[in-house]
């Protein structure tokens, strides 16, 4: 029977409880943490409308503050062999720590004994933990001398490939691909960490189909997990792109650098990110330079804004159709 | 009732297909290090005979298993094999780095480069980091002030208040993009506000501070969320009952139980800005002596202090650029493990 | 082709935890055969042992002898892939491949172990595995939509499709109907029927009266107490078993005292 309206409200044990909420403390802490929330709207479109005041004088200055870049006269002409590094570096990083990721993704989920799921998730965490500054320490040195060989190698016998060129080898071993390669250990655990985690949500009930088929491991990989983990990897891949193209000083220690165009992995002279070349020339620059160097920061904040927002999207919109 | 065809052939595997024997992997790897230390006699590096040692195993034991057992378990063992090998490639660059660091930093640090400065060392004096490590101390901390509670608050909303609101999952989504910011933009950002907003030579601790809390506060409101999601709602149900307004409900119910949580959260994002150099670089500068100041002036930090010496290309810069290194790689694993040992003394007791 | 499985004295283990002990029977060639018995008393960890599916587990184990056609299932010169590819499952619950069309599904276990397969010799496999399962006239003009698209009992009938296409010998059901409406089980039930004329098929269920419709030899799965393994209690012809079966505890789980 319906309890008659007269009758005052009394908490019914079978409803859930609504939380009192018009008390004046309430009102305060509500207008907190909204504020909270607000200001982080605010301040993502802050920086936004910041980089672009400053930076806007950089978009048409007098061609001759350009010429720094390579003898451009123009902002593009400036910034377009920095979008070019940029992406190059990134896109190295990523050819060589997607496949690895994959690697070690599957191995945690799928061929490692419990004993060791532990540990390598451990020794992922401390690769993540690495200050960007101690890798570019370590690329620049030890990982260079140690790839010498390795590059004169590739400039002597793969020089039929546009990437590696037998002219002007760096003898010092501080290429871009060394740079790529301290790039993708850096991004190596967050395409590891969401890759894995993906594995593992396969259903059981997809694996166990394929393998009551008489499917070896692998083939059941391929036939229940991948393909259910095909839009994670997609924003696992668009993750570390981010990453990797918003890395500054690993790049910026590693690599000798200029405003030349070249897919050229082994050169003594390598093309220059965005990144590294703010934090090269910050320290003399007049307003001028400096509104140029914000409006190329500009750059890369909507370029990795872009990148990191498709990714988002890509996962959250993955998530909502397999929970159905 | 089925039609009754004679079945065409059916690809039988029988059950007795061959297979390779057990200790099979096992030999295909002592073969393979006795290779690898053939091709070392032989006057190939150690690295090279290592490497082709390794792909000698890749290819030899499925190459062993096609032969055997056919090509659908050759793949399988190649692929076990890959999967394997991705597993010990991975961990060759964090001992590697780890082992550079304590090797070239180690000599370097003693009780002076702790507790000197740089300012008037020239030539072969003894310097330090005193000043760096003041510095990263008091940015820090200024960061931590600022985004912890922007970053909880902005959990709280999203969790307590929002539920699903329009406004919390713009915000749930775009913190999300946010952790993708590159560091420097977060360094330029900083930079921009403070020259509009006081001058365009501004350089001081404090912008360092509001770049690093740029960066901090994703992380402090992800880990929180999701800390706050996990106090059972039952609980809060039990305090609405008893009359408890919301907001103390929070303070005295659901914080408290994700106390611990939330502290871990908030030390591992300490973890990752501590060892942040490029917006650092930008607005808190390189200088020489301890400042204690954090709205005026320059402050050296350890990281850019690192990425200045090494600069300097000179011996000793390099040297004192790792052992800051080895200091800066000290102090992010000691807050990773009180991070977790934090975790663990708090972890709800699973009754 | 099919062919008959002899079982002598097997014992399944979690780890060192005992789940299932001693159980001796010989599933008859060409016939269905169902287990009953309460929950948790082993029926399905026994069924799953049948095609090594137990061991996928980490630390599962099994001891004792599983026997077909001569050969012994368990030696250690066997290959689980073989034995599962010989020895096919139909789940609980319809498990198509989500991402495959209906055609693709019928040939996922084909395509395992043929690399070409031939257009006209892969229609002709799907046609015949899905009239072998009573779907081909409800899908024969989409099969290129995904196999998800179809309902609970039509899905169910895929992955009997699936499972036959590649000719196995023996057939595991695993309470395939438990997730179905009355309807799909009583087609289902119809299909096992008229497999049974080529396969050997084991079933479990826990619908007593589906195992006395369906099958021509039952046995009865029990606990000995609680806490200790499941064991086979009772194994005979299921118009016995029915009325008159050997074991009081069959008699007083058949006559709905327990379980």
């Amino acid at each position: 029977m319906a309890t008659t309206s007269t009758e005052p409200e009394r908490p019914q044990a079978t409803t859930s409880r609504r939380a009192p909420k018009h008390g004046r403390g309430d009102r305060i802490f509500l207008g907190l943490s909204q504020a909270a929330a607000i200001t982080i709207l605010v301040t993502l479109v802050g920086v936004f409308v910041f980089l672009f005041v400053e930076g806007y004088d950089g978009l048409s200055l007098p061609a001759d503050s350009y010429s720094e870049g390579g003898g451009a006269t123009t902002f593009l002409g400036y910034v377009g062999p920095l979008i070019f590094g940029t992406t190059l570096a990134a896109i190295v990083a990523l050819v060589i720590a997607v496949p690895l990721a994959v690697g070690i993704a599957l191995f945690i989920s799928h061929f490692a004994p419990k004993r060791l799921a532990v540990p390598i998730a451990y020794v992922m965490d401390l690769l993540a933990a690495v200050p960007s500054v101690v890798y570019g320490l370590w690329g620049g040195s030890a990982l260079a001398v140690a790839l010498k060989p390795v590059i004169t190698w590739m400039g002597d016998h793969l020089n039929f490939l546009p990437f590696f060129s037998e002219e002007n080898v760096a003898v010092n071993g501080r290429t871009m691909i060394t740079a790529g390669l301290v790039l993708a250990i850096m991004i190596l655990p967050i395409i590891a960490a969401i890759c894995r985690e993906v594995f593992s949500r396969t259903p059981r009930l997809h694996e166990e189909a394929a393998l009551a088929l008489g499917a070896t491991r692998w083939e059941m990989i391929r036939y229940a997990v991948f393909p259910y983990a095909r839009s994670g990897l997609v924003s696992a891949i668009m993750l570390g792109l981010g990453r990797a193209l918003g890395e500054t000083l690993a790049v910026a220690m590693v690599l000798p650098s200029s405003f030349i165009v070249t897919l050229n992995l082994i050169g003594e002279s390598s093309p220059r990110t965005i990144a590294a070349n703010i934090a090269s020339n910050y320290k003399e620059s007049t307003p001028s330079t400096q509104s140029l160097l914000i409006a190329t920061g500009l750059v890369l904040f909507a370029f990795t804004f872009a990148v990191n927002f498709l990714a988002r999207w890509v996962a959250d919109s993955n998530d909502r159709k397999l929970n159905r | 009732m089925s039609t009754t065809e004679t079945p065409t052939a059916p690809f039988v595997v029988p059950f007795t297909a061959p297979r390779l024997p057990s200790w099979a992997p096992t030999a295909a790897g002592a073969l393979a290090v006795l290779f690898g230390l053939l091709l070392w006699m032989l006057g190939i590096g150690l690295v090279g005979s290592a490497v082709l040692a390794a792909l000698s195993f890749t290819v030899g034991l499925p190459a062993w298993s096609r032969v055997v057992e056919g090509s659908r378990a050759a793949v399988d063992r190649l692929v076990t094999a890959l999967v394997w090998a991705s597993f010990a490639i991975a961990m060759i660059p964090l001992v590697w780095l780890l082992y550079t660091v304590v090797d070239r930093g180690g000599s370097t640090i003693n009780v002076e480069f702790l507790t000197y400065e740089m300012r008037n060392v020239i030539g072969d004096e003894q310097g330090g980091i005193y000043h760096a490590l003041m510095g990263t101390l008091l940015v820090t901390i200024a960061a931590t002030i600022i985004s912890v509670p922007i970053g909880l608050f902005t959990a709280i909303y999203v969790v307590e208040y929002g539920k699903k609101n329009r406004l919390s999952k713009l915000v749930t989504f775009l913190v999300d993009v946010m952790t993708g910011i590159p560091s420097i933009v977060a360094g330029l950002f900083a930079l921009a506000l403070f020259v509009l907003l006081v001058d365009p030579a501004y350089r001081s601790g404090f912008a360092g501070s509001v770049a690093l809390s740029l960066l901090m506060i994703p992380t402090v409101v992800r880990s929180t969320e999701e800390m706050l999601r996990l106090v059972p709602e039952d609980l809060r149900e039990a305090s609405y009952a008893l009359g408890v307004p919301k907001w103390r409900t929070i303070t005295k119910v659901v914080l408290p139980t994700a106390f611990g949580g939330i502290v871990t959260g908030v030390v591992l994002a300490i973890s990752r800005v501590i060892g942040e150099t490029a917006p650092l670089l930008i607005v808190a500068g390189v200088v020489d002596s301890t400042n204690t100041n954090l709205f005026s002036e320059r402050m050296q930090t350890l990281p850019v202090f690192i990425f200045n010496q090494y600069g300097l290309a000179t011996d000793k810069g390099r040297a004192y650029a790792w052992g800051g290194a080895l200091v800066l790689i000290a102090l992010v694993m000691a807050l990773n493990l009180i991070a977790r040992i934090i975790g663990r003394i708090f972890a709800p007791s699973k009754g | 082709m099919a062919k008959s499985i002899d079982v002598s004295d097997l014992n399944i283990y979690y780890g060192d935890f005992l789940a299932v002990e001693g159980v001796n029977m010989t599933i008859r060639a060409k016939a269905v055969t169902a287990f009953i018995g309460p929950s948790g008393c082993g029926k399905s960890t026994f069924l799953r042992s049948l095609n090594r599916m137990h061991e996928v587990i980490p630390g599962a184990r099994v001891e004792g002898k599983i026997v077909v056609d001569g050969q012994s299932l368990y030696d250690p010169a066997i290959d689980p892939v073989a034995v599962r590819r010989q020895i096919g499952m139909v789940f609980q619950r319809p498990n198509p491949f989500p991402t495959m069309s209906i055609y693709d599904n019928v040939l996922a276990g084909n395509r395992l172990n043929a690399k070409r397969l031939k257009k006209s010799d892969a229609d002709a496999i799907v046609e015949k595995s899905l009239r072998g399962a009573n779907l081909w006239n409800e899908v024969k003009d989409r099969l290129g939509k995904p196999g998800m698209g179809l309902s609970g009992g039509q899905q169910q009938r895929l992955c009997i499709a699936r499972a036959i296409a590649v000719e196995p010998q023996v057939l595991l059901m695993d309470e395939p109907c438990s997730a179905l409406d009355p309807i799909s089980t009583s087609a289902i039930e119809d299909l096992i029927y008229e497999l049974k004329s080529e396969y050997t098929i084991v079933i479990v269920t826990h619908n007593m009266q589906q195992a006395a419709r369906v099958s021509d030899e039952t046995g009865f799965f029990n606990l000995k107490a609680a806490g200790q393994p499941g064991h086979l209690v009772e194994f005979n012809p299921t118009k016995k078993m029915f009325s008159n079966p050997d074991e009081p505890s069959t008699e007083a789980y058949i006559s709905g005292r327990f379980g």
